[in-house]
């Protein structure tokens, strides 16, 4: 595997292949399909389960909650993260809640209810048989998280409480104050710190996984890196399982911390796993916009401002006026205007995308015109300080933190920002890539949101996965895998090996002028101009020649000080970079070919009338599964088709 | 404005390490006080020197990576009217131009620093081991609604769940104790009742580890709550040692094995 330098991709050379997919979805109503597929896979006797060992990749909701799991059933398990904790992978920052369909409001939610509204949410881009057993199992987390001692809100009566979230007419989110992210990995923290005292999970931190080994077309082992020492180092298992998160940071800012990479996906992508929808990107309205070019990553500030807040720019361009200096009559409202039903509260893909109208037109606010006002002095005036204050002070409390600005004195000013991605790595019902053996879970796989994730679902995928599918589906694969007795002097080994050590040495050895963060931004803005909220072919074509020529820039010109048998942050950072470099043409290319617009995937060639995202179910109503062909190859798309049974499809209206 | 920087530079954890002091300049007033070090660094690697390690992951305070004195406080002083924070959320507005200031790793025996910033905390990993949990595997829990608690509880536990493990309170200790820590776990799980069967044992073990893991004794300063950018209060220590205390008069004695650990 050489590393790409040459420009790679030629849409013109698009090749197709269809039915070479196979979702492995069993039959049967939807309704039972998961039950009787749990009854129709293959056991693995508890004695034969210490015989295994599996690898996880990942120590968040998914991975953690994966490891924890399969510990406890008795295989030996091998969990690697690149934190100094696993209590500190990023599902820890989710603030809003967890969804699921207990009914306890009694106001008529249901798993089917939970389902069609996950269904449409993702504007029918998804598979529908995995989304109907994410809302069946999304009971068993809430029990699961409460019998592990997770703090969640209560009423007074002792009973849980639920608050509503976009998406849904029901109240079904689960929360522990704003940081139900970090309770509920605790929780997993928790299980998985049982499972390590007891010696059934082996933890790795401060790991790297750099390499994926595959032996006669099995996953069997990765190459990692200590963080500390540097020391590559070669482990083998009988099944590897990727929890390594979504590809957010490939767009330099967003809300994801720092250290999130697409590495594990995308060296698995290169031994063969196919990479689904990449250009599903979820980008979040109400962030904090950058204050500058030393800015290194966006915060989001929770979606709920918008019950109260209402979003307006000047009406004159280039205004230099104070925000409480413009009267009434020369501020533009644009959502109340645009959407009179709905307001400032329509969803959060149409929000964004009239943010970066007005600013792009020149109305943005703030030193940067980079921002909108979100502005609560009518709130305040109707309701009170207090009230404002109880419902809101600690959003207030960490804007005025990060701004300086007092957002009771004068308004905030909020931009939208990259804060998940749909795409990942393809799976089937199993959560197995198209590499047997190598099973990919959380929001590193495709499955669950098409092309638009609801809130407070995230969290409930990553543990429906962790706990209760994936510790089932792999025991499958593993009870009738006949796996070969290898070990890792396997000449599969030496080979990955060799290629990561070539690689970190030629990062090192490149010694030029520009640093990596300066061409990681450079990349960022590329892909935020031409494949952000709004997307169009001409932009698409151009990102896709600019892309190539920051990457040949990063393998001629890049400088990466220090050794490579050190802690040394830097190599971390460049190796990442250098495969962000890679996916971003994906990215573009899969943006490209989409000629239709679904939900947080817009095209400006295709829109209503009143500039909604248009679908085009004729020709679009699949999944892009896009194949690695070769470091100067187009890759192959493969198309799985989406049918849907059970959800209607309809356009959707917020006027 | 324009800084001086004075930061601990170690190589390794063999190394004796020392000061280093980086003028720097152009640091926007709105960065973060992360941001400035990423400056600081864009520059040293300009000039072909290795950058400042530091850890740091989430930016917006709640992962618990970063960790450094800053002016010799845990994190960093905020101003009023924000209340403390981690040091991803410092920004340098509360800075003075032409001020100095002093960055150092977290010192604690318990926490070896194992570059420049980074420290190794993997000891809170090890308290949690050893009956930071509750014991209840994957399957099939009693319906979540069937356990009542009441709010007042739930409240409680949650104040001390807040915990993010960052390590400022072991650092801020002039004991560099991990009272503050091991106590918020204990409190967030002793309070519920789902935690009461193991209740007397979690906390005599994890205090086992505790010791066992070279974090010095509690002498009731109070800098640790002092510093911690989630509220952790004081209580939670005198709840723990109400349950170390009646664990004692049980007769209760460690399970766990301290074999393997340092």
């Amino acid at each position: 595997m050489a590393t790409t330098v040459k420009p790679g991709i030629k849409p013109d050379q698009l090749q197709f292949k269809e039915g070479t997919l196979n979702a492995n979805v069993p039959d049967g109503p939807i309704q039972q399909k998961w039950e009787k597929h749990l009854f129709d896979m293959k056991l693995v006797n508890p004695a034969n389960k210490r015989k295994f060992t599996v690898i996880v990749v990942g120590s968040g909701l998914a991975g953690g909650s994966a490891s924890a799991t399969m510990g406890e059933l008795g295989y030996n398990v091998e969990c690697f993260c690149y934190q100094d904790s696993p209590r500190r992978a990023h599902s820890v920052a989710a603030q809003g809640g967890i969804n699921a369909a207990k009914n306890y409001q009694n106001d008529g939610d249901s798993v089917f209810r939970l389902f069609y509204d996950t269904v449409k949410g993702g504007d029918y881009r998804s598979r529908e048989a995995n989304v109907y057993r994410l809302a069946q199992v999304s009971n068993n987390i809430i029990d699961q998280c409460a019998a592990q001692g997770v703090p969640f809100a209560r009423e007074y009566g002792g009973m849980l409480d639920n608050r509503s979230f976009g998406g849904a007419q029901v109240s079904r989110t689960f929360y522990a104050r704003g940081q139900t992210g970090q309770q509920l990995l605790l929780g997993a923290y928790q299980a998985l710190s049982r499972q390590i005292a007891a010696g059934k999970v082996r933890m790795h931190t401060r790991y790297e996984m750099l390499d994926l080994v595959v032996i006669n077309g099995r996953a069997r082992g990765i190459i990692t890196r200590d963080m500390v020492t540097g020391k590559i180092e070669r482990h083998l298992a009988d099944a590897v399982v990727l929890a390594t998160g979504g590809y957010g940071n490939v767009f330099y800012l967003s809300t994801n911390a720092k250290g999130c990479n697409v590495t594990a996906s995308w060296r698995a992508y290169k031994r063969g796993a196919f990479f689904a929808n990449p250009c599903y990107t979820q980008i979040h309205p109400t962030c904090i916009p950058p204050s500058g070019e030393h800015q290194s990553k966006l915060t989001l500030m929770s979606e709920s401002l918008r019950n109260d807040g209402r979003i307006w720019v000047p009406k004159k361009k280039d205004e230099t006026r104070r925000a409480r200096d413009i009267p009434e009559s020369e501020r533009n409202y644009y959502l109340e205007v645009k959407y009179p039903s709905f307001g400032n509260l329509v969803p959060r893909d149409v929000a964004s995308r009239n943010a970066k109208t007005v600013v792009d037109e020149g109305y943005g606010v703030g030193e940067q015109k980079n921002g909108v006002y979100l502005d609560f002095s009518e709130a305040i005036g109707r309701l009170g300080k207090q009230v404002v204050k109880d419902r809101y002070g600690n959003l207030f409390d960490m804007y005025t933190s990060i701004t300086g600005e007092d957002p009771y004195e004068v308004p905030m000013r909020i931009y939208p920002a990259v804060h998940y991605t749909m795409g990942g790595l393809w799976v089937d019902y199993n959560l197995q890539s198209t590499i047997p053996g190598l099973f990919v879970v959380g929001e590193a796989n495709f499955s669950d949101h098409g092309a638009n994730r609801l809130g407070a679902s995230a969290l409930m995928q990553g543990l429906a996965d962790g706990y209760f599918v994936l510790p089932y589906t792999i025991g499958n694969y593993l009870a009738q895998a006949q796996l070969d007795k290898v070990d890792t002097t396997h000449a599969a080994f030496n080979e990955a090996e060799e290629e990561v050590n070539n690689k970190i040495n030629r990062l090192l050895s490149i010694n030029g002028k520009s640093t990596v963060d300066t061409l990681h931004r450079e990349l960022g803005r590329v892909l935020w101009d031409y494949c952000g909220m709004a997307r169009n072919e001409a932009g698409l074509k151009k990102a896709l020649e600019m892309i190539p020529q920051i990457r040949q820039e990063f393998w001629e010109n890049v400088n990466v000080p220090g050794s490579a048998n050190d802690l040394n942050q830097a190599l971390e950072k460049a190796g990442r970079v250098a495969d962000f470099l890679e996916l971003g043409e994906l990215l573009c290319l899969d943006a490209l070919n989409r000629s239709e617009s679904c939900g947080g995937h817009f095209r400006e060639e295709s829109q209503t009338d009143e500039g909604e995202a248009l679908r085009d179910d004729e020709n679009f109503s699949y999944v892009a599964a896009w194949q690695y062909a070769g470091d100067e190859a187009t890759p192959i798309l493969n198309k799985e088709p989406l049918t849907f049974e059970y959800v209607k499809l309809t356009q959707r209206s917020y006027k | 404005m324009n800084l001086t920087l004075k930061i601990w530079r170690q190589k390794n954890g063999n190394d004796s390490g020392q000061f280093v002091t980086y003028p720097i300049s152009d640091v926007s007033a709105d960065s973060s006080f992360l941001e400035m070090l990423d400056l600081l660094n864009e520059g040293l690697m300009d000039k072909g020197e290795e950058p400042v390690a530091f850890d740091h992951d989430c930016r917006e305070g709640i992962c618990g990576m970063c960790s450094m004195m800053i002016n010799g406080v845990a994190h960093g002083q905020d101003r009023e009217p924000v209340k403390q924070i981690t040091a991803c959320q410092l920004h340098m507005r509360h800075f003075k131009d032409g001020e100095t200031i002093t960055i150092e790793p977290w010192r604690a025996t318990a926490f070896p620093v194992l570059r420049d910033l980074i420290v190794d905390r993997t000891p809170f990993d090890h308290i949690i081991q050893a009956g930071g949990f509750i014991s209840v595997g994957t399957g099939s829990p009693p319906d979540a609604n069937s356990l009542p608690i009441s709010k007042p509880v739930a409240d409680y536990s949650m104040d001390a769940a807040a915990c993010i493990g960052c390590g400022a309170c072991v650092a801020a200790c002039p004991n560099a104790s991990a009272m503050l820590f091991t106590s918020a776990k204990v409190a967030h799980l002793n309070s519920l009742p789902q935690g009461q069967p193991e209740r007397y044992q979690r906390v005599v073990n994890m205090v086992s580890v505790m010791d066992h893991e070279m974090f010095g004794s509690c002498t009731n300063i109070g800098e640790c709550a002092a510093v911690c950018p989630k509220e952790i209060s004081l209580d939670f220590i005198a709840d723990m040692n109400r349950d170390l205390m009646m664990a004692t008069f049980k007769g209760i004695t460690p399970t766990v094995s301290l074999n393997g650990k340092k």
